[in-house]
């Protein structure tokens, strides 16, 4: 089996993977940073996304061994001691989640937008959505929460 | 999921080598259809040999009359690239509606253009641009390259380098993305090109991609959204599915390529 090496949140980790293995399934089942969750499974919903080197992709559609030497940032990598990052901060302060299951998904999709797009307009928020999908909101609150949380990411 | 070998390639030389000596081998480019179709025991590769090393297969370069995107250039690229978006912004923004961002962080041009998926974005844009596609052999005319749904001139084990897109007078891409899925049920792409004018159209052939001859002939005597929505579009060759019928399908060609027209 291939030895697959790389930072996630920080830390660097490394494993023998068969090839087959998706980096979703390496960040659950190897590291057990269950955050990251599976949805769909078929690159549609979005609720596994991480970032890889600062970009963030679906890690149901990327295999373990891809990533090797990358830098990977889950949802477990973004609060600091007990201090939650901002967007999760305005997730909480606007009701931005019910079930939480698409919540890191949505999260780390939101702060790849902020990374691009610092002051992102309703429209910015609701197009960059289109691969993460919510079944409880009606992503109203999701959008609120974007928000809030791309000025409070501007300090 | 089945298991197969992977190999990481340094070069172009190599990931030809490595797919030539393979039992059935195939190229991983950005992975965001291979990957899904592999899951869903579509295909069933003995070795996976990935692009991602190949520093030569990544860029955009600007030759003046002419763009060249190398093929491991993902769309969030091209969409974002000031070159693409000064010579050919058509181009960048068929790229920035491809898929959804994180498949647009992943996703390449020539892993799509080698898909020749019936409703992908880029082969319109090729089509409809004159573009060439570079392969480790040969430069094969984009007019050339699309034979059918899921196939391509490409020849057992050749792979794709670049595309070379020549910089159009005018030009304009226009969708109407399935609401579920976000493929185009039919995309236009119109371009007024030095060999005049032209029109290819996705999503809607039953043999993939196509130039519809007759818009293109009436944009010849005029470049106006009016010519092109005027032009009567036959029902024969186009797909039937849950998503639209032939019939429907030929109106939004006629209403994509006047909404493509009248953008430019």
């Amino acid at each position: 089996m291939p030895t697959v090496s790389m930072t996630v949140n920080g830390k660097a980790v490394s494993a023998d993977v068969e090839p087959r293995t998706l980096l979703v399934q390496y960040l659950r089942e190897n590291l057990r940073l269950t955050g990251t969750h599976v949805g769909c499974d078929t690159s549609q919903c979005g609720a596994c996304v991480v970032h890889v080197n600062g970009k963030s992709v679906k890690s149901c559609t990327v295999l373990a061994v891809q990533t090797e030497g990358a830098d990977v940032t889950t949802i477990e990598g973004l609060a600091t001691n007990s201090e939650l990052h901002p967007m999760q901060e305005a997730f909480r302060e606007n009701h931005g989640l019910q079930c939480g299951f698409c919540t890191p998904g949505m999260v780390m999709s939101a702060i790849d937008l902020v990374q691009n797009n610092t002051n992102p307009s309703e429209q910015d928020i609701r197009e960059w959505l289109e691969g993460n999908i919510c079944r409880c909101t009606g992503y109203h609150n999701i959008v609120k929460s974007i928000e809030a949380g791309a000025k409070a990411m501007q300090g | 999921m089945y298991n197969f070998n992977y190999q990481k390639a340094s070069s172009v030389a190599d990931a030809t080598g490595k797919v030539a000596a393979a039992d059935d081998g195939t190229f991983l480019a950005g992975g965001q259809t291979l990957l899904p179709t592999i899951k869903q025991r579509l295909a069933n590769p003995s070795d996976v040999v990935d692009l991602a090393g190949i520093g030569e297969l990544v860029g955009i370069a600007d030759d003046g009359n002419t763009v060249t995107i190398g093929a491991m250039t993902t769309h969030a690229a091209v969409a974002g690239s000031d070159v693409v978006k000064s010579k050919i912004p058509a181009l960048a923004a068929l790229a920035d509606g491809i898929g959804d961002p994180q498949v647009r962080n992943r996703g390449t041009i020539g892993g799509s253009v080698a898909n020749n998926d019936p409703a992908a974005d880029y082969p319109a844009a090729c089509l409809g641009l004159g573009a060439t596609i570079v392969t480790d052999k040969r430069e094969i005319a984009a007019d050339d390259f699309f034979t059918g749904m899921f196939e391509t001139a490409l020849a057992e084990g050749e792979l794709i380098t670049a595309v070379k897109f020549p910089v159009p007078q005018k030009a304009a891409y226009q969708k109407f993305p399935n609401p579920a899925s976000r493929y185009a049920i039919v995309g236009v792409f119109v371009a007024q090109t030095g060999g005049g004018p032209r029109v290819a159209v996705t999503g809607a052939g039953q043999d993939g991609v196509f130039r519809q001859a007759d818009m293109e002939q009436a944009l010849g005597n005029g470049w106006n959204a009016d010519a092109v929505g005027g032009v009567s579009v036959s029902q024969s060759g186009l797909n039937e599915d849950i998503h639209a019928g032939a019939d429907y399908r030929a109106h939004l060609i006629g209403v994509m390529a006047k909404r493509a027209v009248a953008a430019t």
